[in-house]
């Protein structure tokens, strides 16, 4: 007689807690004895490095030249402007630029690295919950096209639209869209931006707004400190010519500088803008809120209102923990199959350890059966 | 011989959005469970669970200076430190535990923590025993 069995949570397994995208293949497919971590079966199209522990986007996309130029520019700028600056103005100089090049990388990398918030795709029961829901209203005659699948929700006094997503079989919460080049469902989706290789959405936009601040205020330093150097060196009747044949490398360094700062300082304002109003990229593009059946009355029913209160909610509110259990084990065989709702039960399954629960985060869960009573 | 096999359905308590993106489940009493276990014992624990997640998710003075502490030093304050969300998950999944223990299982229920499906839903197995076999 099999005993009740909880399975025990691990509170360390806690840590990067769980769900699992049930792997699409058959459950017969006898596993060997080493058992599969959740990243490699998950079904989007990303990638994972150092065991599950890192997660990129399928295409690193630009990431390689965005950290190339970071590096090479300030490499450039320690090594052949900042002794001069340091005899003729400061010191401070290598010490402000320093910590700028480590806000900027260590913001970079964690945008990059960091799971967006992305949202784990529906067990089967789950999808054919949703199924059975949403057949139900509708007359199931062959010839009616069944509309794009979609459900009102009443936020703040505003009416939302969530859609179904067909890839992830679910409805997607409010503000979330379905990324094609990740092909994963993103929760506050903002964009997918090649310059760091991931989604920006969720739980790394905060990491991506202090990247392009940090690195707009460092390449506007460098711009300076360059223009300084070089005018400093042309001083007393030198000219600039003489000024830039004595350092060239600061005139890669100004060109690179002059045509990223720009751009960047208006990603920084745009970036900023979108914070203070509580929007995303995506909901400002598509003018989600912005009267677009010419409804006076839509705004953003998220924002607070308040501008300081907007901000800090972005930026400074609770780290939202990744959904996606990477390094979580994918349970074995035994406790994938269990029914969904409304199948006929009776006179076919007779095997005893057919259900299971939700797989658990870091262990393979024992099989459960209910007390006997 | 008889044999006993556990059968199982699973109920599925959605996400109720009426709030905002804020994690929140709706506690409409799903008719499956009329049988098994009584209304206001669901919604407690769905309450509870709301609040929970309610608790994890606010904007306060401690948030916020858990976030201004993380940017002051890059975010890497989180590679080490377990955020204050991490710690309401912790508490959540020992609360439904302790349900599971004393509520759920001795009425034949099982609550699968939210966070194994991605705070989308609320699974509830319901498990039936059936006896097969010949007498």
């Amino acid at each position: 007689m099999k005993n009740c069995e909880y399975q025990q949570i691990d509170p360390k397994a806690l840590a990067t807690p769980s769900p699992a995208p049930t792997p699409s293949r058959p459950c017969l497919e006898k596993k060997p004895k080493r058992l599969k971590r959740k990243w490699e079966v998950f079904p989007g199209k990303n990638r994972f490095y150092c065991d599950g522990r890192i997660i990129v986007a399928r295409q690193s996309g630009v990431l390689p030249l965005t950290l190339g130029l970071i590096l090479v520019t300030s490499g450039l700028f320690f090594i052949f402007d900042c002794p001069f600056l340091v005899q003729h103005l400061t010191s401070c100089i290598p010490v402000i630029g320093g910590v700028l090049f480590v806000f900027v990388v260590i913001s970079l990398l964690q945008t990059s690295f960091t799971d967006p918030g992305i949202l784990p795709r529906a067990t089967p029961e789950e999808a054919a919950d949703i199924e059975k829901q949403i057949d139900n209203p509708i007359n199931s005659s062959s010839s009616y096209r069944p509309p794009p699948r979609t459900k009102e929700v009443v936020i703040n006094e505003q009416v939302v639209k969530l859609k179904y997503c067909f890839t992830c079989k679910i409805f997607r919460p409010p503000r979330t869209s379905h990324c094609s080049l990740c092909d994963n469902c993103v929760e506050r989706f903002d964009h997918h931006c090649p310059w760091v290789g991931n989604c920006v959405g969720k739980r790394n936009y905060r990491f991506f707004y202090m990247f392009i601040v940090s690195l707009s205020f460092h390449t506007a330093f460098i711009f300076g400190c360059v223009t300084t150097h070089l005018a400093l060196r042309s001083q007393g009747g030198n000219g600039l010519v003489f000024a830039l044949q004595q350092s060239p490398a600061s005139a890669l360094e100004l060109v690179v500088c002059f045509f990223s700062v720009w751009s960047i300082l208006g990603l920084s304002g745009f970036h900023t803008y979108l914070v203070a109003a509580n929007l995303t990229t995506n909901e400002d593009i598509k003018g989600s809120w912005s009267g677009k059946s010419g409804n006076e009355e839509s705004g953003n029913p998220f924002s607070y209102n308040n501008i300081f209160k907007n901000c800090c909610s972005v930026l400074c509110g609770p780290m939202p923990p990744s959904l996606i259990d990477r390094r979580g084990f994918v349970p074995t065989e035994d406790e994938v199959r269990a029914i969904p709702a409304e199948m006929e039960l009776p006179s076919i399954k007779t095997d005893i350890n057919m259900v299971g629960r939700g797989p658990t985060s870091g262990h393979a869960p024992p099989p459960f059966l209910p007390p006997n009573p | 011989l008889q044999q006993q096999a556990a059968i199982a359905s699973k109920v599925f308590v959605q996400r109720d959005y009426t709030s905002g993106t804020v994690c929140k489940f709706q506690t409409k009493f799903p008719t499956e469970l009329e049988a098994r276990i009584e209304k206001q014992q669901f919604e407690e624990t769905i309450q509870t669970l709301n609040n929970l997640y309610a608790e994890a998710e606010k904007l306060g003075g401690k948030s916020y200076l858990e976030g201004c502490l993380a940017c002051l030093t890059a975010y890497t304050i989180f590679l080490c430190m377990e955020t204050h969300y991490e710690k309401v998950l912790k508490k959540i999944a020992k609360y439904i535990q302790e349900q599971n223990e004393k509520v759920y299982a001795p009425l034949g229920l099982l609550l699968t923590d939210p966070i194994e499906r991605g705070l989308r839903v609320v699974e509830i197995t319901i498990f039936e025993d059936r006896s097969i076999g010949s007498r």
